[in-house]
């Protein structure tokens, strides 16, 4: 490629000379390629076949409609039950695998910026703290977090008859974290529909408001006003059709919690050691990104008289932004692929439901494993297309 | 500020001589008010952060010191000598009800340790894996100290290592064969971790050379094979090893299983290098690659001499990030029934003598990790400060 083109030999038979000429050659490199990856290929298919037909194994996906005859504990989004089939319970492994990747990038975010910003702190103290958690977080395995944290929610929280009580409404025990449930009753979704529509007005609002600021530079309360909007709409919805809402409250009946909401031990364990493992990472994310924006801009800033909460607002974050979003997403996906650790502790993600019982119980190995793979290349496809189109748009400012 | 600062009319001009600045501004009482007490809200956190650290640190220190317990027979023998410390008659006194441990049981530790260190391989071999620690301990020398004398032969034989370690562990030279289920503990970690460290590096960097080839098979090929491995996890990779991976094999093949996850492993943490290295690849300006077709290198020559030397230099911190998380990664063989050090704690916690010491078994593999990951990315950063040759 590199090297100089049209050197061939002045002697020679007619492959030296094609080998000497740089386009014959990359093409000679391409089909010998091609043809290795091919013969590997069809090397395997054929083991797969040969090793297929002495054990007496198909490769069919006819598996997925017979009944699972195994349960799953924690199915928040739909009903299931070991009578479903083996389609039902991938989906509700699929489900839990969405459930836990998406609290768990939402609370590390949070707790990333949050520490990342008291890493920049003038207080050497704090500064110093986030700086040992950290690093300590970062060089240790995840999966040794993941059974810390399980482990002292199951060993070191009491039982549910001595549960650690707040307010009477929220309980924490060994068995998981109890909390109140919503509970829609008639007139429930007009208050829903109002609160989409107030979301819609107020993306218009924030493009216009932004439009405005570009031509003119006047600069709307944009916050207040979305914040106004939402909670103002959907409230009087709410009164009007007479408050079509109720919580139902845990309480305690036999040995167990009755009505709520309980997080189980192992989603609170994998949601929580998830979130800080990660968290520490984007800290050092975010840390780097705010940095990375020159004290000049600042300075700038001042020197043409914005305060200094407008000059965060306007001049450093919308340029650290431009740094961190792209590392960041790539974080994001990681959060998404290390949640499949999930089965070392028994929940029932993705992994643990048909790459695991379902494995186990039908011996479809190639088949489960597909599905697996499919689906966890689907989700990072999908985040890291939506990341892309956003740093795009990021982008687009710059000049 | 103070009465000391104000000018003396009574000196000359160019007379005036120096005063030491106010006190407040220096020594210890000067970097206080700078660094902790600076506004409200610094004094706020202060004080939380003291209040905190005051309450953690104290009850840390006696959980893992104080009332520690090195020398123990079992679980029940441990909290006796915690409850009745200094007391002969220890062992016949019953433990209080609703007894809580106050201290470490480090004897659990102590009395496991073999088991960490060399999993179940068997005792009258041991020295062999002694053996490797040491030659490991050579070759990583040799890699690290430039001045080594006689580097260029240490470093010869820091490539033959992973081969000659895996020959004298297995059971090459005549020596008696070893299983590799009986691998364990922290040999296990570092046979996944140097092996996939060495063999990833040289697979990563073909990779993103590949990805940027201008043959667009070779491109298309190495892209897909990037994004396929970093778009699923590790562990799907790991049981794709250990259920799939025999039936790609011609019939009757005996695979080993630790050789399969060796080279998921490997192709794993390549795939993160080639994006790395990619990184540190489009970094170098086009004039360098210019510059190396004007001076008549060909290919291989432009890349080994200019451009990967510079590549690699702008990647060092991502690659040894890889290598960190391979490192760490390497843990999740547990869950394949491969029984690394989290392996040997999980299952040493399972023995009734000894069960519900969980704090000490995860804070010892803790520790280890962290001071085997730590001191890379302090390496790192050493290197990445001794290599920076720009102003």
């Amino acid at each position: 490629m590199g090297a100089p083109t049209g050197t061939e030999p002045s002697s020679g038979n007619l492959i030296a000379r094609l080998w000497g000429n740089e386009e014959t050659r990359s093409v000679i490199i391409q089909i010998v390629t091609l043809t290795v990856v091919f013969a590997v290929l069809a090397l395997v298919v054929r083991n797969v076949a040969i090793n297929f037909a002495t054990l007496g194994k198909s490769f069919s996906f006819d598996f997925l409609f017979v009944p699972s005859a195994y349960d799953i504990t924690f199915s928040p989004f739909i009903d299931y039950n070991s009578r479903d089939t083996h389609l039902r319970a991938a989906v509700v492994g699929i489900l839990n695998t969405l459930l836990v990747a998406a609290s768990s990038i939402v609370l590390a975010t949070v707790l990333g910026f949050i520490m990342g910003i008291l890493r920049l702190s003038s207080n050497w103290l704090v500064n110093r703290m986030v700086y040992v958690f950290i690093e300590f977080t970062r060089n240790v395995p995840l999966l040794l977090h993941i059974f810390f944290v399980h482990g002292i929610i199951i060993t070191t929280l009491p039982p549910p008859k001595q549960a650690m009580n707040i307010a009477d409404t929220f309980f924490l025990t060994n068995r998981g974290f109890y909390v109140p449930a919503p509970v829609l009753e008639a007139g429930a979704g007009v208050v829903v529909i109002i609160l989409g529509l107030a979301i819609l007005c107020v993306i218009g609002f924030w493009h216009w408001a932004k439009q405005v600021q570009d031509e003119t530079g006047k600069i709307y309360p944009v916050f207040w006003v979305s914040a106004g909007v939402i909670v103002g709409a959907t409230g009087i919805a709410y009164f009007v059709m007479g408050m079509p809402l109720s919580w139902s409250i845990p309480a305690l009946k036999g040995f167990n919690f009755k009505d709520g909401m309980a997080l189980k031990p192992e989603f609170l364990a994998l949601w929580l050691a998830l979130s800080y493992y990660h968290a520490s990472f984007i800290a050092e994310i975010v840390r780097g990104g705010i940095l990375a924006v020159s004290h000049g801009q600042t300075e700038a800033a001042y020197a043409v008289g914005l305060r200094p909460n407008r000059t965060l607002q306007l001049v450093i974050v919308p340029q650290a932004l431009r740094v961190i979003i792209p590392p960041l997403a790539s974080m994001y996906l990681n959060v998404t692929k290390n949640s499949s650790l999930a089965i070392a502790i028994g929940y029932m993600d993705v992994v643990a439901t048909i790459g695991g019982i379902t494995l186990m119980q039908t011996g479809k190995e190639m088949e489960t494993m597909i599905i697996v793979l499919l689906t966890y290349l689907f989700f990072s496809l999908l985040i890291s297309a939506s990341m892309n189109w956003f740093n795009r748009r990021m982008k687009l400012a710059e000049r | 500020m103070s009465e000391s600062n104000t000018p003396n009319p009574n000196y000359e001009p160019g007379a005036h001589p120096d005063w030491p600045p106010p006190v407040k501004t220096t020594g210890v009482i000067g970097w206080v008010r700078l660094n902790l007490l600076s506004s409200p809200l610094n004094i706020v956190m202060t004080v939380v952060a003291l209040w905190f650290l005051g309450t953690v640190i104290p009850s840390m220190i006696e959980w893992l010191l104080i009332n520690a317990v090195w020398d123990a027979e079992n679980r029940v023998d441990c909290w006796k000598q915690m409850t009745f410390p200094g007391d002969p008659d220890y062992l016949s006194k019953e433990l209080p009800r609703g007894w809580v441990q106050p201290g470490g049981c480090w004897a659990f530790i102590e009395n496991r340790m073999s088991l960490f260190v060399y999993g179940f391989y068997p005792e009258p071999e041991r020295w062999r894996v002694k053996l490797s620690f040491l030659m490991l301990v050579v070759a990583v020398l040799s890699v690290l100290w430039d001045k080594m004398p006689e580097r260029k032969f240490f470093l010869w034989y820091a490539v033959a290592f992973p081969f000659l370690a895996g020959w004298l562990l297995i059971g090459g030279f005549g020596l008696s064969p070893v299983e590799t289920d009986l691998f364990g503990g922290i040999l296990l970690t570092l046979i996944l971790g140097v092996t996939g460290i060495t063999f990833s590096l040289p697979l990563g960097i073909m990779l993103a050379l590949g990805r940027r080839s201008k043959m667009p098979v070779v491109r298309i090929l190495c892209v897909l094979f990037i994004e396929f491995i970093r778009g699923v996890p590790l562990i799907a990779l790991l049981f794709v090893a250990s259920t799939m991976l025999n039936y790609f094999m011609p019939p009757g093949t005996v695979f080993d299983l630790l050789v399969r996850v060796l080279i998921m492993v490997t192709l794993f943490s390549a795939a993160y290098i080639a994006e790395v290295v990619r990184g540190g690849l489009q970094g170098i300006p086009n004039g360098q690659h210019e510059a190396a077709d004007s001076l008549g290198l060909n290919y291989w020559k432009a890349n080994r001499l200019i451009i990967l030397p510079q590549a690699l230099k702008i990647s060092i911190p991502g690659i040894v990030n890889t290598f960190i998380g391979l490192y760490k990664d390497t843990t999740l063989v547990l869950i394949i029934g491969m029984l690394d050090p989290l392996g040997i704690g999980r299952s040493s916690l399972a023995d009734a003598e000894w069960a519900g010491l969980a704090r000490e078994v995860y804070l010892f593999i803790a520790i280890f990790f962290f001071i085997s990951c730590f001191s890379m990315s302090r390496y790192s950063i050493y290197l990445e400060k001794k290599l920076h040759t720009g102003h």
